[in-house]
């Protein structure tokens, strides 16, 4: 076992954190999740350690509890987008010919659409519920999957073993998956994390725009949009979600170079 | 034909074809309700006759193939309808609110574009030394936080703490042009912020790509000083990708805009197109949504047609 480097054990440490707060959470916040326990917008104290939202509920719990929702569906969209993406993906570069060419074109013309602008449009006529939310957000970043994983596999069908699998007469379905998908494994994994981020930033801008997560449910983007109005009395509340998501996103991106360091070095040692 | 003129048709011909098959994207994301629109927007509870009505005042009784063809003959003349909300002409709507948008992301393009070619010339002379790692880490930061935060963040302080600038942006027509400018500080540094990080990126890696050719080692060798090295010789060959990033990145900026306006209610068409999603506003929504999706394209495609003609290459066929 080689040694982790510091860096990626200190995003690993705050990851493992986060996700275990966010799996915890009923036991961990010190309040119920939307029950008001004192007044309107008090400062930090012993009682309530981050001060109290906009309707007297206690911000940490808010922020435990929103931490769970906006995570969870971040990390279904991201499971939605790695399924459906990297499936068609390998699949237009294994058969290629024309699926490749109608997978592809159809590919360009939804990213040829800014993806907020498309989801605002589809949740326009949606009802809005996490699992709509999650299939619109999912959906919508699978076409950033399939683009990288059509990418590493095209390289990987030109392959002596790819070949040999063919001349053994395996079909397309083992090819994908027995062939294709554990040597492109390192690069998706690694994209893995990016795509994560961009779903918890996602999921934040579409609460902050009250599209997203409905109250009385909890999330970072939803507590922006809830004490947006105490800034300007100087209230920071709706401040805490920031420092969240960027501890957050740039502790993801920390392991995530770690992981494509160490995969890639792990190929390398088994040639030779 | 001129190759160079070949390229430049195919290439706004694919445009055009790609803005056509976004309408038909845009109007289609709008039908696939398992119901109606008409039943989503009035709810559970409405009653059949006033859901016969909207259905029969948005032509809903029609194919909707027929609907769309309809909507799109209307939006090439200019025609989008009228609002469900309000009844009021969005053609009318959307062109002051286009003008706002406008001014805010062009404003803050020209900011954003100069610096963030000097930042990344910058960090390519001193790579891998202080300066560009200070100034990669503090892009790094900005582009880790979504637009409302950073947006906020600013706002606390710039607005409140330390009051150098207004914390909310409405501009009216009446303003003068300063005044005007000084309504939009923080919005317009919200946008430079979020756009310079990418933009310096995508800059740095392309100089250094090019700082790898056999020509650029001769110039250093000849003894030319670093800088000149990097803006006489290293640039001019990375304009092409130069060029194509600041247009993503304008076009990033159209989008991102929606986000911004919403923070600091900006009467621009994001917040337009927020309100009237919430309310349903299914004939606002869809205008809204091909206008962005027009700009985004359009930009996209200008950034094409720039790298042909910047691409000395492509001028001389073989």
């Amino acid at each position: 076992m080689k040694r982790i480097p510091l860096s990626a054990l200190l995003g690993l440490t705050i990851v493992a954190a986060y996700f275990l707060a966010a799996i915890f959470a009923p036991l961990i916040a010190p309040y119920g999740m939307a029950d008001a326990v004192g007044g309107v917008w008090e400062p930090s104290s012993a009682q309530y350690w981050l001060g109290t939202d906009s309707i007297g509920r206690d911000l940490l719990t808010r922020m435990i509890y929103g931490g769970r929702t906006t995570i969870a569906i971040a990390v279904a969209a991201t499971l939605l987008s790695f399924g459906t993406g990297a499936t068609l993906g390998f699949t237009a570069a294994t058969l290629g010919g024309w699926v490749d060419q109608a997978l592809s074109r159809f590919i360009d013309l939804i990213m040829a659409i800014p993806s907020l602008i498309f989801a605002l449009v589809v949740l326009s006529v949606m009802p809005v519920t996490v699992g709509t939310l999650i299939l619109v957000m999912g959906l919508l970043d699978s076409t950033r999957v399939f683009r990288l994983a059509r990418a590493v596999a095209v390289d990987i069908t030109v392959m002596d073993y790819v070949e040999a699998a063919r001349l053994r007469g395996e079909g397309q379905i083992w090819i994908i998956f027995r062939e294709v998908l554990p040597n492109a494994l390192s690069p998706l994994v690694a994209e893995m994390g990016m795509r994560f981020i961009f779903q918890v930033l996602f999921i934040s801008t579409l609460s902050f725009l009250g599209l997203g997560v409905q109250p009385p449910m909890a999330d970072w983007g939803g507590i922006v949009k809830e004490n947006k109005d105490g800034i300007v009395y100087g209230v920071t509340a709706a401040l805490y979600p920031a420092i969240a998501i960027a501890t957050l996103a740039i502790s993801v991106n920390l392991v995530a170079d770690w992981i494509l360091n160490r995969t890639t070095s792990l190929k390398g040692g088994r040639n030779g | 034909m001129h190759p160079v003129v070949k390229l430049l048709a195919q290439r706004i011909a694919l445009g055009i074809l790609l803005l056509l098959a976004a309408s038909v994207l845009i109007f289609g994301g709008t039908q696939i309700l398992p119901g109606d629109v008409a039943q989503a927007i009035l709810g559970q509870q409405a009653t059949p006759v006033a859901l016969a009505n909207l259905r029969a005042q948005m032509g809903l009784n029609d194919p909707a193939y027929i609907r769309y063809f309809h909507w799109l003959f209307g939006a090439m003349h200019g025609d989008f309808g009228t609002s469900l909300a309000n009844g009021s002409d969005v053609a009318t709507d959307i062109a002051g609110r286009l003008a706002n948008t406008l001014f805010l992301a062009a404003t803050a393009a020209i900011i954003a574009v100069p610096t963030a070619i000097t930042l990344g010339l910058i960090s390519v002379r001193y790579q891998g030394r202080w300066p560009d790692k200070v100034i990669s880490a503090v892009t790094l930061a900005t582009v880790s936080v979504p637009e409302f935060l950073l947006g906020y963040i600013l706002m606390f302080f710039l607005a409140v703490e330390y009051p150098i600038a207004p914390s909310v942006s409405t501009i009216y027509d009446s303003m003068g042009f300063f005044e005007k400018l000084h309504a939009i500080v923080l919005p317009v540094m919200v946008l430079v912020l979020v756009v310079l990080g990418h933009m310096m990126r995508m800059t740095r890696a392309a100089i250094l790509n090019v700082m790898q050719s056999a020509y650029i080692e001769t110039a250093e060798l000849k003894g030319i000083r670093p800088f000149l090295v990097i803006f006489r010789h290293a640039f001019p060959n990375a304009v092409s990708p130069v060029v194509n990033v600041v247009m993503i990145n304008l076009a990033y900026l159209v989008v991102g805009v929606v986000v911004v306006e919403v923070v600091f209610v900006f009467p621009g068409m994001g917040q337009y197109l927020v309100d009237h999603v919430a309310k349903r506003d299914v004939p606002v929504v869809q205008a809204c949504g091909l206008v962005f999706a027009a700009v985004y394209i359009g930009l996209n495609m200008l950034a094409d047609v720039i790298s042909i003609l910047a691409n000395p290459r492509l001028r001389h066929p073989k």
